[in-house]
């Protein structure tokens, strides 16, 4: 009879294998990360975290008057803390994208998505995704109002590698939402990323230059894990010396966590 | 996941040489080991496409992990499950099985559609969102978000989800949990206009009288075995019939087991219960050939007949004491 092409021997004579085609990608598809985003998006809290509050925290702290002559590489202060405030809103949102999972998990709704054709791997793409898209909306938000304050300054190539730089960077925290996620199955994971996220900002220098670090702080805070991203984003601005060291710092979180994410989601099979 | 993949290494890949017709369901020499807690403690089970068996047994009777066995969500300790003759993620993956899950599944922050239409997109040789939402008769509240759902509404909506794929198996976990008398009655009317087309059906329910309206097949689980497995009416049948109970010291078991009709005696202390078809020669063998005194007739009623069959004793029901103890 008519074999199915992907079970070859196995005998599904009574099925009709061509009306049982397996989604493509796994199951991932921009339709699903356009649902997820519209979710996020409903959320109050993430929007007022990671879209409202660093640019706040922009109009509070890169405005002031000097900012916008003291020169910065090509550019000026004002767009040196507008590219950290962009940093802390992307990690935001995409930590927050990642830690989804933790609320899915509560919910059963992980469980429910093991009964579908979905991959988890494309599932984890689609947060990634998400996060990715979320991300791209901090970035957005914080140079738009930038732009609008006529403050920040710095050529066009700089706002466009920065910001890339910003995004693309930003996965990073993707993994580590996945991971506090799959760890933390609770509905209190957002505080807990928020509380860790502001601490990594604190040592990454994103709020206060790192020169004003006693010495042993400022040693200690080049090994949290937004001191080689911060670094690295201000790096088509600032330009000067660049330091593989950052590059070392990116990479070692990035396989922390993403060895982490990977753990926990291996361990993910328990009924909820 | 990696456990469901691994699940499925050890299954076959087809039917077993039965007429060459591959089972919906086998389950072989199956069982779940949680730590210390044997969920499912060896069954043999093969459902036949088209056929709609109940799992009729009391909490923690070990429905639940068996149909998470099926679904590929768990692996068995020991046994081999197929679905289809297929390993159950594979045909999970071919979205040749769905289910309603007893619990959660839902995310309270998407409205009904958009569940509908996340679920969709995995499926894309599946049904139309609006048809289902149409079928599980929740079509008017497809913009509510889903937290603002009643418990039956969201019923109704993993009814909808797991309608999706249209599945050649559908397994529904206490598929009426929460639903009043008429919300009960339209759910499986929906099922019954969808099982025309010859869907398989498997369902988990506390109830005897869902069990005996809308299965074909009935099996009964306790503490992780199967303890009988026939039509509705056979079920029916071994609670029919009537319990002697009588005052006796010393019975003989033995000698009252063989007596015309009987199928089950009990010895509680001084007391004998003696159940069967025929009440009138078990009490004529207890009065005339034994002191028996107090002897009291009653019919066993289908609830009773149910919990007799599932429970070793009320007691032991539903806690995990009773579950663990032997
Ligand atoms: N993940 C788990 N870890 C430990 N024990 C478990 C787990 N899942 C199920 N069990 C145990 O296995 C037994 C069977 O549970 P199961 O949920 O299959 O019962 P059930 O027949 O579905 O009961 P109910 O009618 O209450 O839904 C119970 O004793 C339960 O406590
Ligand atoms: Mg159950």
């Amino acid at each position: 009879m008519s074999g199915s092409p992907q079970l070859p021997g196995a005998s599904t004579a009574s099925l009709d294998p061509q009306a049982r085609s397996v989604p493509p990608l796994g199951g991932f598809s921009p339709g699903l990360v356009a649902i997820e985003l519209r979710r996020l998006l409903r959320n109050r809290r993430t929007v007022i975290f990671t879209l409202v509050v660093p640019v706040l925290f922009f109009l509070l702290f890169g405005l002031n008057s000097a900012y916008a002559t003291n020169r910065v590489g090509d550019g000026n202060e004002s767009a040196f803390i507008m590219i950290s405030m962009a940093l802390y809103g992307a990690v935001l949102a995409t930590a927050s994208g990642g830690a989804m999972v933790s609320v899915e998990r509560l919910q059963g709704w992980s469980r429910q998505l093991r009964i579908t054709p979905l991959q988890p791997v494309a599932y984890i793409a689609i947060k990634m995704a998400t996060s990715l898209a979320l991300g791209l909306l901090a970035v957005v938000a914080v140079f738009a109002v930038g732009v609008l304050t006529h403050k920040p300054a710095m050529p066009l190539g700089t706002w466009l590698a920065s910001g890339m730089a910003l995004w693309l960077g930003s996965l990073l925290f993707a993994a580590f939402g996945l991971f506090v996620g799959y760890l933390l199955p609770s509905e209190n994971v957002m505080q807990i990323i928020g509380f860790s996220l502001m601490l990594f900002s604190f040592g990454g220098g994103l709020f206060i230059p790192l020169s004003q670090f006693s010495h042993p702080l400022r040693v200690l805070a080049t090994f949290t894990p937004l001191y080689g991203l911060n670094q690295l984003v201000h790096y088509p601005l600032v330009q000067g010396g660049f330091h593989w060291s950052w590059v070392a710092n990116l990479v070692v979180w990035l396989v922390l966590f993403v060895a982490g994410a990977a753990w926990r989601f291996r361990k993910d099979t328990a009924r909820v | 996941m990696a456990g469901g993949d691994g699940a499925g290494k050890g299954s076959p890949g087809r039917g077993h040489g039965t007429g060459g017709c591959v089972a919906a369901v086998e389950l072989v020499g199956v069982e779940k080991h949680y730590g210390s807690v044997q969920a499912v403690r060896g069954v043999d089970l093969r459902i036949e496409p088209g056929e709609v068996v109940a799992f009729l047994g009391p909490n923690g009777a070990g429905k639940t992990t068996t149909m998470d066995l099926v679904l590929g969500l768990a692996a068995p300790t020991r046994g081999q499950v197929s679905v289809f003759g297929m390993p159950p993620r594979e045909a999970v993956r071919r979205g040749l099985v769905s289910a309603v899950l007893q619990s959660g599944g839902l995310l309270k922050d998407l409205t009904v559609a958009e569940t509908v239409a996340y679920t969709a997109r995995l499926f894309p040789s599946g049904r139309a969102p609006e048809e289902v939402l149409e079928r599980a008769g929740i079509a008017a509240i497809a913009g509510r978000l889903v937290g603002k759902c009643s418990g039956g509404e969201q019923q109704r909506l993993r009814f909808a989800m797991a309608l999706l794929p249209d599945p050649k198996l559908l397994l529904l976990d206490e598929p009426t949990q929460g639903m009043d008398v008429e919300g009960r009655r339209s759910f499986w009317a929906a099922i019954r206009q969808d099982t025309a087309a010859g869907r398989t059906v498997v369902f988990a329910t506390h109830y005897l009288e869902e069990a005996d309206s809308y299965a074909d097949r009935v099996v009964l689980v306790r503490r992780g075995r199967i303890v009988a497995d026939g039509t509705a009416a056979e079920v029916k049948a071994l609670a029919a019939g009537r319990t002697v109970r009588a005052t006796l010291a010393e019975p003989d078991v033995a000698t009252l087991r063989v007596l015309p009709g009987v199928d089950r005696v009990e010895v509680r202390g001084s007391t004998v219960l003696v159940h069967g078809t025929d009440s009138d020669a078990v009490a004529r063998y207890l009065l005339t050939r034994t002191p028996a005194k107090d002897l009291e007739i009653t019919a066993l009623g289908l609830e009773e007949a149910f919990v007799a069959l599932t429970g070793d004793d009320q007691e032991a029901l539903g806690t995990g004491e009773g579950r663990r103890r032997r």
